[in-house]
């Protein structure tokens, strides 16, 4: 059967991680193959790579370290983080991710998802939404949650998965950062409109909160930084977890 | 980290070496990667004299079945593909292009595996992602792979089960996800992407002699 997935995320800024990551034995803390070795070792299911740089040379960097990583880790990653042209996918294709993610660059230009999934199949276009929850209506953000649209979560996740998307990776904005669970109730209706898989994002806080997320919110994967890079959680020992709760991981 | 088998043999045969056929449809990188991971070289090339005399081969693929159909054509590589004598592994697409007919795009395949290609039903989502398991393993293969190991599949078409089937994996209905006939093999999971057992199986099919 197919398995619920454990992805950690990592935040890169100029080929480096930016979150302190000192827990680990590693000779480079800031290396981020070093890190993603790590966790495909330690039971990861997929690494998803979050560029936050905003330099010149970003697009060279971002394809370098993607090379990388490539090179050094067996199993699949996702990188996102500026991406906004069909350009830029095809390099980072090329040296070697299996998916990339889109977020505000399908907000101002939806028809990149059509661009991108007729170009290199919809298997490897995931749609980043960021969205947080006014006045009973959830609203799709951008900037990190800094600036409103107009658009509502579920009208554009169904429009994502029309034009192509192959993934949808929601961050609930008024759970991210707040260790207290998933935004389950959100995650569940998009599991219900829309017929692709969902990737949970923001909130993390204790293993049950995993468990919570895969059952409540019917995610097929759930995704989490810090609790994972200041070993709170150690992915073995979640997967064990889940495991003792029914739900099936890869073990 | 954890130590590494001893590889026992270089590709098998001589003087061709390994070659990823390259048709520009897929992630051909970290096939190159997993296979350098192993200690072997990997050639990309879509010269059919290279191919031809390669030890050798991986047919890999991602992306539209019809599209992917298209640039084989052009290339003259549809005619030689099945005409192979050396092992031959399809990787995903790849697999699904050695079928006899797809449903994606109305495709008529290479015909090297005698199966039909469908679509998953809107009764699960669409596309598979994700780690599933593999059962009912046959052949050298899947060599000290244990049944129920779980490899990374992304796709939204399978091969139905059939006489060629040389391992199961169950996800809307039980479909092949391996396939074997002569020399040629495919695999509808990525085994560059699936970890150590993934990477056992591109060893193992880098030692297989025919």
């Amino acid at each position: 059967m197919l398995t619920k997935r454990i992805i950690p995320c990592l935040d890169i800024k100029n080929g480096r991680t930016v979150k302190g990551v000192n827990f680990l034995d590693l000779r480079d803390a800031g290396n981020p193959v070093e890190l993603a070795q790590f966790y495909a070792e330690n039971g990861a299911d997929e690494l998803v790579f979050l560029d936050i740089s905003a330099t010149e040379e970003k697009r060279k960097t971002l394809a370098n370290l993607v090379l990388h990583v490539a090179e050094k880790v067996n199993i699949p990653f996702t990188v996102g983080g500026g991406i906004s042209s069909v350009e830029d996918v095809d390099v980072l294709l090329q040296c070697g991710a299996d998916k990339v993610s889109i977020n505000s660059s399908a907000v101002k230009r939806p028809e990149l998802i059509n661009e991108l999934s007729a170009k290199f199949g919809s298997q490897c276009v995931v749609v980043a939404i960021d969205a947080k929850q006014v006045d009973g209506e959830w609203k799709v953000h951008l900037v990190g949650g800094k600036v409103a649209t107009e658009l509502n979560l579920f009208d554009w996740a169904k429009e994502v998965e029309k034009r192509g998307a192959g993934e949808t990776l929601f961050t609930s904005m008024n759970n991210d950062g707040t260790k207290n669970g998933f935004a389950n109730e959100a995650l569940a209706k998009l599991s219900e409109d829309l017929n692709i898989p969902i990737i949970a994002s923001g909130g993390a806080g204790r293993m049950q909160h995993f468990a919570d997320t895969f059952k409540e919110g019917k995610a097929d994967a759930a995704l989490a930084a810090s609790v994972f890079h200041f070993k709170e959680i150690a992915i073995p020992e979640l997967k064990e977890f889940l495991n003792d709760e029914a739900i099936l991981v890869r073990m | 980290m954890k130590s590494k088998e001893q590889k026992s043999s270089p590709v098998g045969g001589n003087k061709g070496g390994l070659v990823i056929i390259n048709y520009g449809a897929g992630n051909i990188q970290s096939i190159k990667f997993a296979i350098q991971r192993l200690g072997f070289e990997a050639k990309l090339s879509d010269d059919p004299e290279e191919i031809q005399q390669a030890d050798k081969v991986i047919f890999p693929g991602v992306g539209e079945a019809s599209s992917a159909m298209k640039k084989l054509k052009a290339t003259g590589l549809d005619q030689l593909i099945p005409e192979l004598t050396q092992p031959v592994l399809g990787i995903c697409l790849g697999m699904q292009l050695m079928c006899k007919h797809s449903e994606e795009g109305d495709t008529k395949g290479l015909g090297i595996f005698d199966v039909e290609v469908k679509r998953f039903s809107n009764q699960v989502k669409v596309p598979q992602i994700g780690w599933n398991q593999i059962s009912n393993l046959q052949t050298e293969l899947f060599q000290g792979i244990k049944e129920q190991e779980f490899m990374y599949l992304v796709h939204s078409f399978y091969a139905e089960k059939c006489d060629e089937m040389i391992s199961e994996t169950t996800y809307d209905v039980a479909y092949a996800s391996a396939l074997k006939k002569n020399n040629f093999f495919g695999v509808q999971f990525h085994p560059e992407k699936s970890s150590q057992a993934g990477e056992r199986i591109l060893d193992n099919f880098l030692n297989i002699n025919i």
